[in-house]
């Protein structure tokens, strides 16, 4: 099983496209972080304007490394995503494309563990992309910008986190962040099942995020309660829970969490999407005949 | 002689319209190079697939190496080298990486140096290090090859393992499958649609038309019946006729046209016609028995 594995990681990093997305992630955080070091008071100041009267602190001292790396997740864990389709929507597809997959099915493999193998392999790309975003977005922010409080917006309302109580947090945020594109991850796979071609899954993957992300944002009573609870995209920003802390007349409690079992739902929900998505792959996978 | 594969009634369809592969039955035995025909859309790869548990049979049962396919896949595929149709790779990986997967694939661990060999063996060794997506469709061929071969299967199944190679790859292929089976006693199941090379290298063969079988047995048993066609060409086309239509033969005239004479005759009779034109004074340029592989294939599959 090692071994197999092995081939698999050592096929996705030999491929050039497999640096597109960390390419494009370093791209924008470095981007992100140079408009900040040079325009951040002048960008906190308009943020932070429309919570004049509730909030009172100076720019220079909400602008860390730590409020640096909470904008930018604000800003990538919607599009990585699609950087993780990319990938794990090519996993078996791409192979019926290139004509090896009759080669590697054709191998004393049995089918469920080579689709395993892949399945392992994409959430291993995807866990290494999330650490790379968590290298540039947080290491690096904290090197250029430093550490202090973290201002964590809430509406009309803002948490202050302090500085000792933040960097756990992010931890576990990247962590469940880590679920939630394996989620995504097993959907791309399974569609990749599917199809012997690679743009169908990527596209149908890409496809099916917009429209959830579009329905989970969508501020309409009637789907609060009847379909978000059950997207995964609406699990997926359950990161942000970890940001959010109890407090007691106006102070936040140090090491809370308001709502930890909203969290756990979420996790769990995401889990077993994954585990549906992946079960499903290995259904159609195993009677699949491999015509390509 | 040892079944190595004993296929019994499978059948493949798709959908409810489409049988690709009919109730078709055959026996290869060991050692042997078992030729398999049959026009485009025959069954031949969808056969093949079967046989690699790339397809799923509607019906029917697979025996190899006496073990039913079903139940022991993956002993069955450890000693089964392939190629299916054209060898698609890797092409961002070099032929050297690539033949390194499909060997770990196949459960074998070899050193570089005897992947090495492998690709000198089909003439790749100076290009090992070249990106696949830079070789030649013949060079891709040859990888493909020597993919089937790298964990050293006693059972080979080659799929139109010449496609795309020049008439030197040509003869090289047939080189190596004639070594294969006659040194190294592997058994081969080859399907190609060049049927001069497959008279050539095939023991046995089996042709297939709207996925059922059309005929199985041994070639020299297909190729040799007792009344062929003959073609003569001589130095006088006329005087021939002329000493033809003077004995027995000249019933079993069939044509002289384009400089030649075609009779249709017993075996046995070719050596007496011969000797009976030669007395006479005839030169004789060639007299060559028309029956190959291609005609008697085209008679049956009615194409």
């Amino acid at each position: 099983m090692l071994q197999l594995l092995q081939i698999e990681l050592y096929k996705i990093f030999k491929r050039p496209r497999t640096f597109i997305a960390f390419g494009v992630i370093t791209a924008i955080i470095l981007l992100v972080q140079v408009a900040l070091k040079f325009g951040g008071e002048e960008y906190v100041g308009l943020v932070m304007s429309g919570l004049s009267g509730t909030f009172d602190a100076p720019p220079v001292q909400v602008l860390n490394g730590y409020f640096v790396c909470f904008i930018i997740l604000n800003l990538l864990l919607i599009h990585i995503p699609i950087l993780v389709a990319l990938i794990a929507g090519d996993m078996i597809s791409g192979e019926a494309n290139m004509g090896t997959l009759r080669l590697l099915a054709a191998k004393p493999v049995s089918r469920t563990r080579l689709l395993l193998v892949k399945f392992i392999a994409a959430s291993v790309y995807t866990i290494l992309l999330l650490i790379w975003v968590a290298v540039l977005s947080l290491v690096l922010s904290i090197l250029v910008f430093g550490t202090n409080e973290l201002f964590v917006a809430r509406g009309l309302e803002v948490n202050i986190l302090s500085s000792a109580d933040v960097l756990w947090r992010y931890i576990a945020a990247f962590a469940f962040a880590a679920i939630g594109l394996i989620t995504v991850a097993s959907l791309a796979f399974m569609f990749s099942t599917f199809a012997d071609n690679s743009i169908g899954p990527i596209v149908a993957c890409v496809c099916v995020i917009i429209v959830f992300t579009i329905l989970t944002q969508l501020q309409i009573p009637f789907y609060d309660e009847t379909i978000k609870p059950w997207l995964f995209t609406t699990h997926m920003l359950g990161w942000k829970g970890f940001f959010y802390v109890k407090g007691e007349e106006g102070v936040t409690v140090n090491g809370s969490i308001e709502n930890l079992a909203g969290i756990f739902k979420s996790g769990l929900l995401l889990l077993a999407y994954s585990l549906l998505f992946l079960a499903i792959a290995v259904w159609y996978f195993k009677k699949k005949n491999i015509l390509s | 002689m040892a079944v190595i594969i004993r296929a019994r009634g499978i059948t493949k369809t798709f959908g409810k319209e489409i049988t690709a592969v009919d109730g078709l039955s055959f026996t290869v035995e060991a050692g042997q190079v078992y030729g398999f025909l049959g026009q485009n859309g025959a069954g031949k790869s969808t056969t093949i697939r079967m046989l690699l548990t790339l397809v799923r049979p509607s019906s029917g049962d697979i025996e190899i190496f006496g073990m039913n396919l079903a139940r022991h896949r993956k002993e069955i595929l450890q000693k089964t080298g392939a190629i299916i149709e054209r060898p698609d790779l890797y092409k961002y990986l070099t032929a050297l990486e690539n033949l390194q997967i499909f060997a770990k694939m196949s459960g074998v661990k070899l050193s570089e140096k005897e992947l090495m060999d492998q690709l000198a063996m089909i003439g790749l060794a100076e290009r090992a290090h070249s990106k696949v997506r830079t070789y030649s469709q013949g060079m891709k061929q040859r990888l493909g090859i020597a993919i089937a071969l790298v964990h050293n299967p006693e059972l080979i199944v080659l799929d139109e393992p010449t496609n795309g190679l020049d008439p030197q790859g040509i003869a090289d292929v047939r080189k190596l499958i004639l070594h294969l089976s006659n040194d190294l006693k592997k058994t081969l199941l080859v399907s190609s649609h060049l049927l001069g090379e497959m008279e050539m290298i095939a023991d046995s063969m089996l042709i297939i038309d709207n996925g059922k079988k059309v005929v199985e047995g041994r070639t020299c048993d297909l190729l040799n019946p007792d009344k062929i066609q003959v073609e003569i060409l001589t130095d006088d086309k006329q005087r021939t006729l002329d000493l033809i239509s003077t004995t027995k033969w000249l019933g079993n005239l069939l044509s002289s046209s384009n400089g030649s004479i075609l009779l249709e005759m017993q075996r046995s009779n070719i050596p007496d016609l011969n000797r009976f034109l030669v007395e006479h004074g005839v030169n004789i340029f060639s007299l060559r028995p028309k029956h190959s592989l291609e005609d008697f294939f085209l008679s049956i599959t009615k194409a």
